[in-house]
Formats: C-alpha cells, sequence, structure tokens
C-alpha cells in the first residue's frame, strides 16, 4: 500500500507542491530531447533516401565536432574552420559514397547496418588518431553562440533557462523547417523520396543514385555537425557521446522511422519522460533509470502502434 | 587432389544426411580436436592459452548462442552482453550460496536463469521484427547493465560492486579462482565447448532447427504451414540466452576471474554480433571463424609492430587497430557478404574441382 502510494501518489504530489522544479523538469526534458531529436534527424534522413540504418551517426557527431575543434586548435579562425569542417564532411560522404554504398548496392540491410558498424570503428580510430581520445571543450566563444542564462520568476520560485538551449531549440526547428521545405518543395527532395521507395523504380526514371546518397550523407554530415556544436556546449566533446547517441533509436520508434516532424515530436517525448521518471520517480528505485527508461518508453509503445506516431503503416506481403 | 569424394558412396538414408558426408570432413574434424585437447595445450604458452585460445573458445560459444537467434531463427539482438552478464552473475550467486556443489551445476544452471530472462525480454517478439526488435533488445541490454550497479544483492553487497571468483575444484583440482592453472581452465572451457556445440549442431539440423530456418526466411509463410509462430521465437531466444548466459559465466569464471557491470555493456553485444556477420550468419563453423578473427586480429595487430621492429607509439597502435579492424569489416562485407563460413565453402568447392575449374 505504502509503495503504491509511494508510486502514484507522491510523485504528483511533489509536483503540485513545487511547480516551479517542475516547469525547470520538463525545460531540461525538452532540451535533452530536441538533442536526441537532433541525431534521430540525421538518422531518419539517410533511412528516408537509402534504407540504410546509419549506426554511425553518432559518432559523425563526434567527428564533426572534433574537426572543428582540433582545427580551430590549430589556429584557424571559428569560422573559416566551421567551412573547413563542412567540407571534410562532404569529403565524408563522397568516401562513404564511393567506398562503402556503392560496392553492397542490393545487399540485405543488416549487411549494410554492419557496414555502418565498420564505418564507427574506423572514425573512432580516425579520430582518436588525429584529435587524440581525451575530452575537448567547444569553442562556444568564437562561434559567438550565447551563454549565461535568463533565471524568470514564476510560480512561487526561479526556473533557469540556459541561453544556449534556447539557441539549440532554435537553430534544431529551423533545422527541421529547412529540411521539410527541401524534402517537399524541391527536385533533389522529389528524388530522394522517389529513391526511398524504390530503388530501381528511381533509377529507371533517371534518378542518379549516386548523388542521391551523396547529398543525403551530406545533409546527415551537416545535422551531425550542428548537433556536436550543440552538445558539446553544454557538456563536452568526447567519444562517449556515441553511446548516448543510442537513444536516438527509441527517439525513432516513437517518431516512426521514415518522418522528420516524427523525429522531434518523439524526441521531445522521450526528452521529457525520461527526465520526468528521473527526477519523481527515480528515487524510488535507486537513481540512474535514465539510462534505460528510454528504451522501456520506446518497447510499451512499440506493442501498441509498432510503426510509431508518423511512420508510414506496416503493411507485409507474402 | 586429397579432398575428393570419388569413391565414397552413400547406401543408406542416413548416411545421406549426415552432417559431414565426406570422409576428408570427419578425418578433419578428428584432426582439429587432436589438436585442440592435445597439442594445444601441451605446446602453446599459458599467456597464449589465457589470452588468445580461452577467449576465442567463449566467444565463440556466445556468438553460436546469437547466431542461433540471428542467424537462424532471423530476430537481430543486441541484449547479448546483458544475456551473458545474466549468467555471470546467476553463477557468483549460487556458488556463493551453495559453495559445496560442483561449480558446473551452478553454470548450467545459471545459463537457464539466463534462458528465463531471454525469454522474458523476447516476449515482445511477435509483435515486432527487424530494426524494431533491435531496440527492444537494447532495452534489456541497458535494464540489465544498470541491475548489475544498482542491485547491490547481486554481487554480495561488495564494496567495490565487483565479482570477484572463488576458487572451486572439479575432482580434487581448482579450476576456477586464482589457483587455477590455465592448461585447466582451457581444458574445461574447452570440453563445454564442444559438449554445447555438439548439441547445437543436432539442434538446429533437427526439426526445431528447421522451425527456425522457416521463421527466419518468412514468418507468414511459416505460420501457413503450422509452425507456431510464438513458441519458435521463444524458444530461440531461450536456447540463444542459454548459450549466452554459459558463455558469460566461462567468461568471468574460467577467463578473467573478475568483473564488474561494465564488462557486460553495449560494446560486448556488438562484438558478439560482429562475430555472427563476419563468421557467416547460420553457420557454426563460421561463429568458431568469427570470433576467431575478430579477437584474433588485435592481438596480431598488437604484436605486429614489434615484430618487425617498427618504432610506433602503443596509443598509436591500438588508434589504428580500431581503423584497421574498422576497414576490414567493411572489405569484407564487399567481398563476402555471406562471411567467412561462404568463404571457406567456396575453397572447398574449389579444392573438390581442383586442378580443373569445372
Amino acid at each position: 500500500m505504502d509503495l503504491l502510494y509511494q508510486i502514484f501518489v507522491n510523485p504528483f504530489g511533489q509536483m503540485v507542491a513545487a511547480p516551479d522544479l517542475l516547469v525547470q523538469t520538463l525545460w531540461e526534458g525538452l532540451v535533452s530531447g530536441v538533442l536526441y531529436a537532433l541525431i534521430a534527424l540525421g538518422f531518419v534522413l539517410i533511412f528516408k533516401a537509402s534504407g540504410v540504418f546509419n549506426f554511425a551517426q553518432g559518432i559523425m557527431v563526434v567527428f564533426a565536432a572534433l574537426t572543428l575543434i582540433g582545427l580551430h586548435q590549430k589556429g584557424v579562425p571559428a569560422f573559416v574552420a566551421l567551412i573547413l569542417t563542412i567540407l571534410v564532411m562532404l569529403a565524408l560522404a563522397y568516401a562513404v559514397e564511393r567506398l562503402v554504398l556503392k560496392p553492397l548496392v542490393n545487399q540485405p540491410d543488416i549487411i549494410l547496418f554492419m557496414a555502418t558498424f565498420g564505418l564507427t570503428y574506423f572514425l573512432i580510430g580516425l579520430g582518436q588518431l588525429m584529435f587524440g581520445g581525451e575530452p575537448k571543450v567547444m569553442i562556444t566563444n568564437e562561434l559567438y553562440l550565447p551563454k549565461g542564462s535568463f533565471d524568470i520568476k514564476m510560480l512561487g520560485g526561479f526556473v533557469a533557462l540556459q541561453k544556449i538551449d534556447i539557441a539549440a531549440a532554435i537553430i534544431a526547428s529551423i533545422m527541421v523547417a529547412t529540411l521539410a521545405i527541401f524534402f517537399q518543395r524541391t527536385r533533389i527532395g522529389r528524388a530522394l523520396r522517389a529513391v526511398a521507395d524504390s530503388h530501381k523504380a528511381a533509377l529507371s526514371v533517371g534518378i542518379s543514385l549516386e548523388q542521391i546518397w551523396v547529398v543525403v550523407w551530406f545533409t546527415a554530415g551537416i545535422v551531425a555537425l550542428a548537433t556536436g556544436i550543440m552538445w558539446g556546449a553544454r557538456s563536452q566533446v568526447e567519444f562517449s557521446l556515441q553511446i548516448i547517441a543510442l537513444k536516438a533509436l527509441p527517439v525513432l520508434i516513437l517518431g516512426g522511422f521514415t518522418s522528420i516532424p516524427g523525429a522531434i515530436v518523439g524526441g521531445i517525448i522521450i526528452g521529457v519522460g525520461e527526465k520526468l521518471g528521473e527526477f519523481y520517480w527515480g528515487p524510488l528505485i535507486g537513481s540512474g533509470i535514465e539510462s534505460w527508461l528510454a528504451y522501456v518508453i520506446a518497447l510499451v509503445f512499440l506493442l501498441f502502434r509498432p510503426q510509431g506516431l508518423f511512420g508510414d503503416r506496416i503493411i507485409e506481403r507474402i | 587432389m586429397l579432398y575428393r569424394e570419388a569413391g565414397q558412396f552413400k547406401s543408406s538414408y542416413v548416411s545421406d544426411m549426415a552432417i559431414f558426408p565426406l570422409r576428408q570432413d570427419r578425418v578433419g574434424l578428428a584432426v582439429i580436436l587432436f589438436f585442440a585437447f592435445v597439442v594445444m595445450p601441451l605446446s602453446m604458452s599459458s599467456f597464449t592459452l589465457n589470452s588468445l585460445m580461452i577467449p576465442i573458445l567463449v566467444f565463440s560459444l556466445a556468438t553460436i548462442g546469437l547466431n542461433i537467434l540471428t542467424g537462424y531463427t532471423g530476430l537481430i539482438s543486441l541484449g547479448t552482453g546483458g544475456f551473458m552478464g545474466v549468467g555471470a552473475y546467476a553463477t557468483y550467486k549460487l556458488t556463493t550460496v551453495m559453495p559445496e556443489i560442483n561449480i558446473i551445476v551452478p553454470i548450467l544452471v545459471s545459463g537457464l536463469i539466463a534462458a528465463a530472462v531471454g525469454v522474458l525480454f523476447g516476449l515482445p517478439s511477435l509483435r515486432i521484427k527487424g530494426f524494431y526488435l533491435a531496440v527492444a533488445t537494447l532495452a534489456a541490454q541497458f535494464f540489465l547493465s544498470w541491475c548489475f550497479i544498482r542491485v547491490p544483492w547481486l554481487y554480495n553487497y561488495n564494496v567495490s560492486a565487483a565479482i570477484e571468483v572463488p576458487t572451486r575444484t572439479l575432482l580434487g583440482v581448482p579450476i576456477t579462482g586464482p589457483n587455477a592453472s590455465p592448461v585447466t581452465r582451457y581444458y574445461v572451457v574447452l570440453t563445454i565447448v564442444v559438449a554445447m556445440t555438439w548439441f547445437a549442431s543436432n539442434l538446429v539440423h533437427g526439426r526445431i532447427g528447421r522451425m527456425w530456418m522457416a521463421v527466419r526466411d518468412m514468418d507468414i509463410a511459416a505460420e501457413l504451414i503450422g509452425i507456431r509462430l510464438y513458441q519458435t521465437k521463444l524458444l530461440a531466444f531461450a536456447v540463444s540466452s542459454f548459450y549466452c548466459g554459459v558463455a558469460g559465466a566461462l567468461m568471468v569464471f574460467l577467463w578473467l576471474g573478475a568483473a564488474e557491470f561494465e564488462s557486460f555493456n553495449i560494446n560486448e553485444s556488438f562484438l558478439i554480433l560482429f562475430m555472427v556477420i563476419i563468421g557467416g550468419l547460420g553457420s557454426l563453423i563460421g561463429s568458431f571463424m568469427g570470433a576467431a578473427f575478430i579477437w584474433g586480429l588485435p592481438v596480431l595487430l598488437r604484436a605486429a609492430p614489434e615484430t618487425f621492429g617498427i618504432p610506433i607509439h602503443s596509443a598509436t597502435v591500438e588508434h589504428l587497430q580500431f581503423m584497421i579492424v574498422g576497414a576490414l569489416i567493411i572489405f569484407f562485407l564487399i567481398v563476402e557478404p555471406h562471411g567467412l563460413a561462404r568463404l571457406w565453402q567456396l575453397v572447398k568447392q574449389k579444392l573438390r574441382v581442383w586442378p580443373y575449374p569445372y
């Protein structure tokens, strides 16, 4: 009985008693959700256009951020370094298309998935070889990213909103809007959707697969760079980020593997759910439940709606 | 020349359906077993046994486990590390609570416990498949490794939050703990692995294995010909987790000697998945090849600069090792997506018709 009270009554009591804390928790959840969503966005882009489940998205985030910092440490001005990093991501996209995707055309999904695993290992080694394995600090000042926080007085307390978080949210929304327009309105966007539907049919109407893949991986690279900057500004750039990036998977399940708005909504649900769970229910069973709560939320969700919130309906044919 | 089937006639249905229909294969298997049981322990240093042979055998067992699930039944799992951890922690619990029982019994019983946990996390597998299932098994992985650190009961409230392997004897010889010699441990691991491989081989070549493969190839069609999907998938989860659990127990008790929650993290799961894919999906011999390749390659790479006298910093070697392993995985997938086992088959085919190409 006491346990039931602890689970079902007490947390809500706490929420009502300290609404400012609740708002703060919700905000934190929202921000980490936006960051998950950014990683998930990279996954979705590549999955939509090439059907490849890109495990390397997490390491691409780390790699892009490291390249940016590494170039800046070599004495390159911050914005030149930013442009150079974008060029590096373009080169990476080309290399991936030439050396990994092209020779593996028409292989089953799991083989392509494994290939991105190999890519992950390769990038981990390359990143450590060039920039060293120790955590690095993101060059926030040089990129004119805002620092500090707004303290808003509300509900009988203070809620602190970090400026960098607000910037992250704004950048994420701009990116999503741009990508949505890009996918819906432009020629290349249409070609991308055609490729996602069927490789063969797209080829037969004259769409160049190679070009599309480079575009998609390049876009995912830019998304990775943005994620890396934002995430790096909040904490540090280190290789363990790569594992945190796996959190994008439950986000994708919630949002559906093929939907860009789904990635955002899923990210926010996971982020908020996770922080609320950790803060209000975590102490009951020992802290640290953040590490698996997202996956369990996704698991429960899967049982009721396997295609996700916005995903295409899964139709099976014999 | 040596590898010909000419003159070997099959006169009964049993001999036609044999797993090793050729005499040369049977002889080859006997030679390998002879090497493994007699020559290797006598000729290899205890360092080689401990850092190369025992891990390869342990990982082969785990790879067979994952191969049953992923290769034979077509269900992707990223929870292997967690299931191995269940085996290790269960063995630790059992053998510290009941120290007088022969250590082999807790190892096998904890395999059963791992199987039960595996079935629990396999429950969603009827409704979901593919990558969705992979994420569901990730939930198992992260939840279990959280348990290994947050539930102190599992490691007997040790301050270090790690499990230390106590000394246990078999027929008066210590086989676990700090006093056990590498050769004894190698023999125990080898015997268990050979026995369980034999069992797995019978399983996958029989009715159950065919049910699994039917589900893998197309589950709806399998259902239509009367295979009960739910039972078949859950059985695959159970058997697979049993193998992984035993492998985890062997890993801690007969190889590492101590473990903490970090020993069974997500990287462990990925490592085993690599071994399955590189070795070949749905192949037992591939499981051994994959484990030997993925585990042996970094060892070779570390040894290479010293052998050739190239002065490279050890950290650089480690970074290069990541790059080389990554590049090799991609290379192998491009050259032969069906893994080393398929490569081995092609070689055998070439040998049969040699020196004529057709």
